[in-house]
């Protein structure tokens, strides 16, 4: 049997353009233009037929981005909202975790609060008489429930508005990313109320970004995706479907940003020798090396042409496995032959802290002659970075520094890790125990 | 629309505790707290009495005095309308979270506004009673037996508007502004601070038009007034309009319900 029935749901908002905002009660009167006027100029539609079951006493996930219609799915199936076509069902009481004290009244203490909260979610008084105790103490306000809840800091105001809502004891439970509303411990204990929930059988409906919720307690999986059910079924495989749809997109992003310095890159730069030495100043680059600001300098009598980013299947990307192989590849072009040249590259974390450079120089290379076209690899067999954003600088310069084409954090790209380890370096390692230690697990 | 007048009746416990809340919370953080409710109609009194006994004095008819009792007895019942209305114009935009947020019959908010004006109204009352009381003014038992009946027509009344401003104010926020116009217009065009046979005869048509006309002088012939009521035919059928005015306010609630959580 289903708990939740949803049908071809389709939900259209309506926008207003100027038109209705100037248009008043009065002139629309007059002018007979009162149903003309509720027309919308425009419509939105933030579902686009959607249709799926959760079955009673499943829990159920859904994520997407933002925008893609989840809340709106959870909002007409709490009955807030009715779809513009399609049908929801629901067996049972509901009770939706949507906006955590929603009708709270500030000047009123929070034991009034939860009498009054408790009766909107559909309770009785003497249904929150008994169970008054028990949201007291889930929500840790003993000492403050006489208060007013104006004098309530933000975390006391959610954890009173979450556990009334999940003490109404219902048949379905709808959740809206309200997990982030206490410190650590009280995340653990709403966690540890979803698992009660689902031993007693009831049926619990998920809208998250923590895809690691998702895939920890979930039965099933739903992504949406601009207003459509890209995929259903078992939640890991959703997600890892969600997230290769992420990283396509980052790449994409990635992808345009390059080529807008592409295009930079491109334009020519009638740098001679003479002009160089007559303005030998914006060639010097900036005084601070190592302020990350982005840019491009040189006298260009050596260019970097392009610049790409390589994995392990040998197709230039710029989303990377955390320890998967990577080639930064630099086609240089020389205008003229040159015997003092050095190549570099830097590696630049999201706040702007060096992880990692060096040039052939410091490596003991010794020049022997650049001319006309050619391509510099520096390949990286284990790129042991922790997850993050990270940009590059590449370089080629004489041996005293002056540089030919120096390219300052003009490429970005992203290093995805399953763990989310603290710092930037991720040396390659293994945990070892011995003794009187037991531990299954670190991968 | 008979299906949710009878969840209404389920939420009677919600309605009378977000009442108690409302007159609660109105007062907290003041010194006077709920003299408030008294002191309020008084001051008004003392305005309306400052005008019409020093400024402009003999105005009225000299077997109305006192006449400050006279436009008590319209001013008490006046305040609780017209509150009433200006503030269910405002209240489900201010309780536009709850609307939005969580699954809710939204008609209890204006249902709430009135009852709590009918609270302040009650509160008013030993005021209005002192008063009568002490410039010994003779009310009869059976004109007083008459007071509930007005005050059911009255609420009806505004019950019913209540809820079809509150309705309109969402799709058209420009009803809170025509709403405090036009109930200073109303106030005036009401037999409160004269009566209604001070009114010139080409215009009292447009007064009998108006539903308060017949409450105000009901309140005023079962207070005020020596003799037998007189009135009741008047204010019967004031009430069965009352009636018709609360379905037609509910029955445009309800179908604008679905709106509400999107327009609010």
């Amino acid at each position: 049997m289903s708990a939740i029935e949803v049908r071809d749901v389709r939900k259209i908002y309506r926008r207003y353009g100027r038109r209705k905002q100037f248009a008043t009660l009065k002139s629309a009167l007059l002018s007979g233009r009162i149903l003309r006027d509720l027309q919308p100029d425009e419509t939105f539609e933030a579902l686009r037929g959607v249709s799926f079951d959760v079955a009673a006493g499943k829990t159920f996930g859904i994520i997407g981005r933002n925008g893609s219609g989840k809340s709106t799915m959870l909002k007409l199936i709490a009955g807030i909202g009715r779809p513009t076509e399609g049908t929801v069902r629901v067996q049972g009481r509901v009770s939706a975790l949507i906006e955590l004290g929603a009708g709270f009244h500030p000047e009123i203490s929070g034991r009034e609060n939860v009498f009054i909260n408790g009766m909107m979610l559909g309770l009785t008084k003497r249904e929150i008489a008994a169970r008054f105790d028990e949201i007291v103490s889930f929500a840790e306000l003993e000492a403050f429930i006489d208060a007013p809840v104006k004098t309530y800091s933000s975390g006391m105001y959610m954890r009173l508005g979450f556990a009334v809502a999940i003490h109404v004891d219902p048949d379905v439970l709808l959740v809206d990313e309200v997990l982030a509303v206490g410190d650590e411990a009280f995340t653990h204990k709403c966690l540890d109320k979803f698992a009660e929930f689902r031993r007693r059988g009831r049926t619990v409906l998920l809208v998250t970004h923590s895809l690691d919720l998702v895939t920890r307690f979930c039965d099933e999986a739903l992504w949406l995706d601009g207003g459509l059910a890209k995929a259903q079924g078992d939640p890991k495989r959703v997600v890892d479907a969600y997230l290769m749809d992420v990283a396509k997109s980052e790449n994409l992003e990635l992808e345009a940003s390059d080529r807008a310095t592409a295009i930079e890159v491109e334009t020519p730069a009638p740098a001679t020798e003479a002009e160089s030495h007559a303005e030998p100043q914006p060639d010097d680059g900036p005084p601070d090396m190592f302020r990350a600001v982005e840019g491009r300098w040189g006298s260009r009598e050596v260019e970097i042409a392009g610049v790409d980013l390589v994995g392990a299947d040998g197709q230039p990307s710029h989303i990377f496995q955390s320890g998967e192989p990577m080639e930064i590849r630099l086609r240089v072009h020389a205008s003229h032959p040159v015997s003092d040249f050095v190549f570099g590259v830097g590696i630049f974390n999201a706040d702007g802290v060096c992880c990692y450079g060096t040039n052939t120089h410091i490596e003991g290379g010794a020049p022997g002659s650049l001319s006309g076209d050619g391509e510099a690899v520096f390949a990286i067999d284990r790129l042991d970075l922790v997850d993050g954003t990270y940009k590059l600088d590449v370089a080629v310069h004489r041996e005293n520094g002056a540089p030919y084409d120096y390219h300052r954090l003009l490429y970005t790209f992203r290093v995805k890790s399953r763990l989310k380890e603290a710092g930037i370096f991720r040396p390659p390692h293994r945990w070892r125990f011995s003794g009187g230690i037991r531990m299954s697990g670190p991968r | 629309m008979l299906a949710n007048l009878e969840s209404l009746f389920r939420y009677r416990a919600l309605i009378q505790s977000l009442v108690a809340r409302e007159l609660k919370a109105r007062y907290r953080g003041s010194v006077l707290g709920f003299f408030w409710s008294f002191v309020n109609p008084l001051l008004l009194l003392l305005i309306y009495s400052f005008v019409f006994t020093v400024v402009l004095p003999g105005v009225h008819p000299p077997e109305l005095e006192p006449f400050a009792l006279f436009m008590f007895c319209g001013i008490l019942p006046w305040t609780w309308f017209s509150s009433s209305l200006l503030e269910a114009s405002n209240v489900l935009i201010a309780g536009g979270n709850l609307i939005r947020k969580v699954l809710f019959p939204a008609e209890v908010l204006p249902i709430v506004t009135v009852l709590a004006g009918l609270v302040h109204f009650c509160l008013g009352l030993p005021i209005l009673a002192a008063f009568l009381i002490y410039y010994r003014v003779p009310v009869s038992l059976a004109d007083l037996a008459w007071f509930p009946v007005i005050v059911l027509v009255q609420l009806v009344l505004s019950l019913g508007l209540a809820l079809l401003v509150a309705a309109l104010t969402v799709h058209f926020r420009d009803v809170r502004d025509l709403l405090a116009n036009l109930l200073t217009l109303w106030f005036f065009a009401t037999p409160i601070i004269y009566p209604l046979s001070q009114a010139p005869p080409n215009v009292r048509w447009v007064l009998n038009l108006n539903p308060f006309t017949h409450l105000a002088v009901a309140y005023q012939e079962v207070l005020f007034r020596p003799g037998p009521f007189t009135e009741w035919p008047r204010l019967l059928a004031v009430g069965a309009g009352a009636l018709l005015m609360f379905l037609v306010g509910y029955f445009v609630f309800d179908r604008l319900r679905d709106t509400l959580a999107e327009e609010v």
